[in-house]
């Protein structure tokens, strides 16, 4: 190959339009990718990175526009061509079979239905060179479902690998991952870059974007409102971009933390399914301070949530609240105590989706604020909903909207007002900006922040450590269960916190069972 | 006769094998729809329009293959109805297996009505007879209970091994555990998890049908009402006893059988003529559940057995 020859695109998509209904997915989306290129597609949540590239991959069918793979036009709506062409695409959320073992993931459809045997033993040979070839370590025999996250992620992209993907397409790789994951992910896709690969990275971390991309395409609300070459640009000019506004995040000045408002003491309790329960646990949450609770999901957060909200209670240790041992605890008891929560699933927990807004305002206090003799007052409630709308910018047709029909980031700011409007002595935020796009980060964050000056203990767990760093106080890493000790503000790096959250550093191993 | 000489005897082991058959048959067939992320409630009505299709066909003419394999046509006809509903439309499976069910039965009395309106006792087949297998069935004891009994019942051990080796072994097994596992996997493919999945239906319901045929064609030689008397149930609960592998439900049917055969020769012990009959009927269904109890805390369930699955929607 001469180094004369024009970049020719492996990819190239010409006024892709999608529409849902009256929503315009993708507005005539044009863009090439050239051999050995990343692009990032940056963009906030719903402004159609995933839908595109889902119609790249034949998931969905454009309503107009045209993919070409090497020069040649994709069928629509077909998958299997889009493999066949050399596109494979790592999915936000897996698509393995956590039953099977990593060869059987890896293998599946890409052999005829009509073959006779598996062939495992070439099967696996052909992994394990792979494997060494982009150096991914995977063991072919494990099965899917015991692996750690960031293992899956290797068997998703050796699958595409498998097939002869030139190009592959990342939908959020990074979401799940820790930083020293994203270290290892980053230095595979320079492998594959380097072998002559093709990458499409989606992203909305711009660090990330900065970090491993050559050319950046801005999405907004559907449109490709700009292009930019990596180094010309700056996260800053990315963020406005993406937001089609300056972003300002509110500033968060240091606090005063005041007395414990509660206290857990060796505090054990049992696991949650296939996830560890808390392990010796001791931590304070003091009054006007915000303690930042980092770690891969899945490590004892939801024991820890389940224990202060009162669903469980410690098989051994000492938990107090304002000073005070707690002997029985029960959701409404905690209620009563002041402990306001934003659950991890805002879908699932945090609200009832065929519930109106109205209903959904009022679950943890209807029965003290909004009956009278036994029976509800709809007029007050409706009311209430209707300051809160106000209050918190909650944009919706009106109090009476069902609650599904909401986007998340409204629904998180009447969830948010519910915790807030009580006034509340302990804040549980599980997660509280998972999924919503800067303005409403922003806005949760500085109401948070605004909750602890107030006076209020906040707990926040979260998975993403910029949000972490920026928003916590003092920060405690969770890891199998175990508890790091308190950092203060400032004197944590990320890659510090990636180690804990590796599991690196705790005194004693974590407990076998 | 001591409990222990009812043990040892090749009758009794004979009985047990032969009880086992039908279910063994229909227990495969649950387990290839659950495998592939479809709980199959017609299967206790697919048995019985089995039942009733492969021994009027041989009442009509056909030789006993050919009434097995239209048992097995009607019962893929059966599965495909219930696929269409259950997969694209992705209906509650309970409500779909339970209408199936009804649906099955009562076409089969319609069906046998309309057929032999005015008999007081249906007819009669020349049933599949007992092949000894040559030098194999002189085995001491084992011959006689393995190797003696009818080609139907040699048919429902090699489908356990077949079921075995597709399951595990292929790519269409593969595709198939995929689909009850996590069927976008199956789909980001470009595999169809509708196709996989109806398909699944469709074979497992077939070879419940031949399950159901094995009481008319194989164990006796003609069709009542009730005959198949809640076998289709009993499977269920045998799919999940045998933690969705095949040979693992393979052993729980034959110990569910062995339990029923036992309790028949307890009943002419002399402890039968003090307990009630009843309670020994009760003894196989008891123990099953403690069986289930026991073995089933730890099997891993298919992920997305029951789970519609609906491709690209939003």
């Amino acid at each position: 190959m001469t180094g004369a020859e024009p970049a020719h695109p492996v990819l190239r998509l010409s006024d892709i339009t999608k529409r849902f209904g009256a929503l315009t997915a993708n507005d005539r989306v044009s863009f090439d990718l050239a051999r050995g290129e990343v692009i990032a597609l940056l963009g906030e949540n719903g402004a159609g990175k995933t839908t595109l590239m889902n119609i790249l991959f034949g998931q969905y069918t454009a309503d107009a526009g045209t993919v070409e793979v090497f020069g040649r036009i994709l069928p629509p709506g077909a998958p299997r061509a889009a493999l066949d062409a050399g596109v494979g695409m790592v999915h936000q959320h897996f698509t393995l079979a956590g039953n099977l073992t990593v060869w059987e993931n890896i293998v599946l459809g890409a052999q005829s239905l009509t073959a006779l045997s598996l062939k495992p033993r070439e099967v696996k040979a052909r992994i394990r060179d792979l494997s060494q070839r982009f150096h991914m370590k995977v063991d072919p025999d494990a099965r899917v479902g015991r692996l750690t996250v960031g293992e899956r992620q290797r068997v998703e992209i050796l699958k595409a690998l498998y097939r002869d993907a030139k190009i592959l397409i990342l939908d959020e790789p990074t979401a799940v991952l820790t930083p020293q994951e994203t270290d290892a992910l980053f230095a595979t896709l320079r492998e594959a870059i380097a072998q002559g690969l093709s990458i499409v990275f989606i992203s909305h971390k711009l660090h990330e974007v900065m970090a491993i991309s050559s050319r950046v395409i801005v999405l907004r609300h559907g449109r490709l409102v700009a292009e930019r070459r990596t180094e010309q640009t700056s996260r800053e000019e990315l963020a406005a971009l993406m937001v089609g506004a300056e972003v300002t995040a509110p500033e968060i000045r240091p606090s005063t933390p005041g007395a414990p408002l509660l206290s857990l003491a060796a505090v054990t309790t049992a696991g949650i399914g296939s996830a560890p329960g808390l392990d010796a646990v001791t931590i304070d949450l003091r009054a006007g301070q915000i303690t930042g609770l980092a770690g891969v999901s899945g490590n004892g957060q939801a024991a820890l949530s389940n224990l202060i909200s009162g669903l469980t209670l410690p098989l051994s240790g000492e938990m107090r609240i304002a000073g005070q041992p707690v002997g029985d605890w029960t959701p409404r008891m905690a209620i009563g105590r002041g402990v306001g929560r934003i659950p991890e699933d805002r879908h699932r927990t945090g609200t009832i989706a065929d519930f109106t807004l109205t209903e959904n305002a009022i679950l943890e206090t209807y029965a003290s604020q909004f009956a009278r003799h036994g029976w509800m007052d709809w007029q007050a409630a409706r009311a209430h909903a209707e300051e809160m709308i106000a209050t918190y910018d909650i944009r919706c047709p009106g109090p009476d909207v069902r609650i599904r029909l909401l986007s998340g980031g409204n629904m998180q700011k009447l969830i948010l007002g519910r915790v807030l409007e009580t006034g509340p002595q302990i804040v549980l935020a599980n997660q509280p900006v998972r999924g919503l796009d800067i303005g409403a980060v922003n806005y949760v964050h500085g109401r948070l922040a605004e909750a602890r000056d107030k006076g209020a203990a906040v707990l926040l767990i979260s998975e993403d450590l910029d949000e972490i760093l920026r928003l916590s106080d003092v920060i405690h890493v969770i890891s199998e269960g175990r508890l790091s000790p308190a950092f203060p503000r400032g004197t944590m790096r990320p890659e510090d916190l990636g180690q804990w959250m590796a599991g690196h550093g705790f005194e004693e191993p974590a407990h076998a069972s | 006769m001591d409990l222990f000489d009812i043990l040892i005897s090749a009758s009794f082991w004979a009985a047990a094998i032969r009880i086992a058959s039908p279910l063994i048959f229909a227990t495969m067939g649950e387990l290839v729809c659950e495998r592939a992320g479809v709980l199959n409630l017609g299967i206790e009505g697919i048995m019985v329009a089995g039942a009733f299709a492969g021994w009027i066909a041989v009442w009509a003419g056909l030789p006993l293959w050919g009434g097995v394999a239209v048992a097995f046509a009607v019962g893929m006809a059966l599965g495909g109805v219930h696929g269409i509903l259950s997969v694209p439309f992705g209906l509650s499976q309970h409500v779909v297996g339970i209408g199936m069910t009804l649906l099955a039965t009562s076409l089969t009395f319609y069906t046998y009505r309309v057929v032999l309106p005015e008999v007081s006792s249906p007819p009669k087949i020349e049933a599949f007879q007992a092949f000894e297998i040559p030098f194999l069935s002189k085995i001491p004891v084992l011959g006689p209970a393995l190797f003696a009994q009818t080609p139907l019942t040699y048919a429902a051990f090699v489908l356990v091994i077949v079921t075995s080796l597709v399951l595990y072994r292929t790519p269409l097994g593969l595709a198939v555990r995929a689909a009850g596992e996590n069927p976008s996997a199956v789909a980001a493919q470009g595999l169809s998890v509708t196709a996989i999945r109806i398909g699944a239906v469709m074979v497992g319901s077939g070879f419940m049908a031949v399950g159901g045929a094995f009481l008319t064609m194989s164990a006796f030689d003609s069709f009542f009402f009730d005959m198949v008397n809640g076998r289709g149930w009993i499977c269920i609960a045998l799919v999940v006893f045998g933690a969705w592998k095949p040979g693992k439900a393979l052993l729980g049917a034959i110990l569910f059988a062995a339990f029923d055969a036992f309790q028949i020769r307890l009943q002419q012990t002399p402890i039968g003529a003090v307990v009630p009959y009843q309670v020994f009927l009760m003894m196989p269904y008891l123990l099953s559940i403690l069986a289930l109890v026991v073995m089933s805390r730890r099997a891993e369930v298919p992920a997305a057995l029951m789970v519609p699955f609906n491709k690209g929607e939003r």
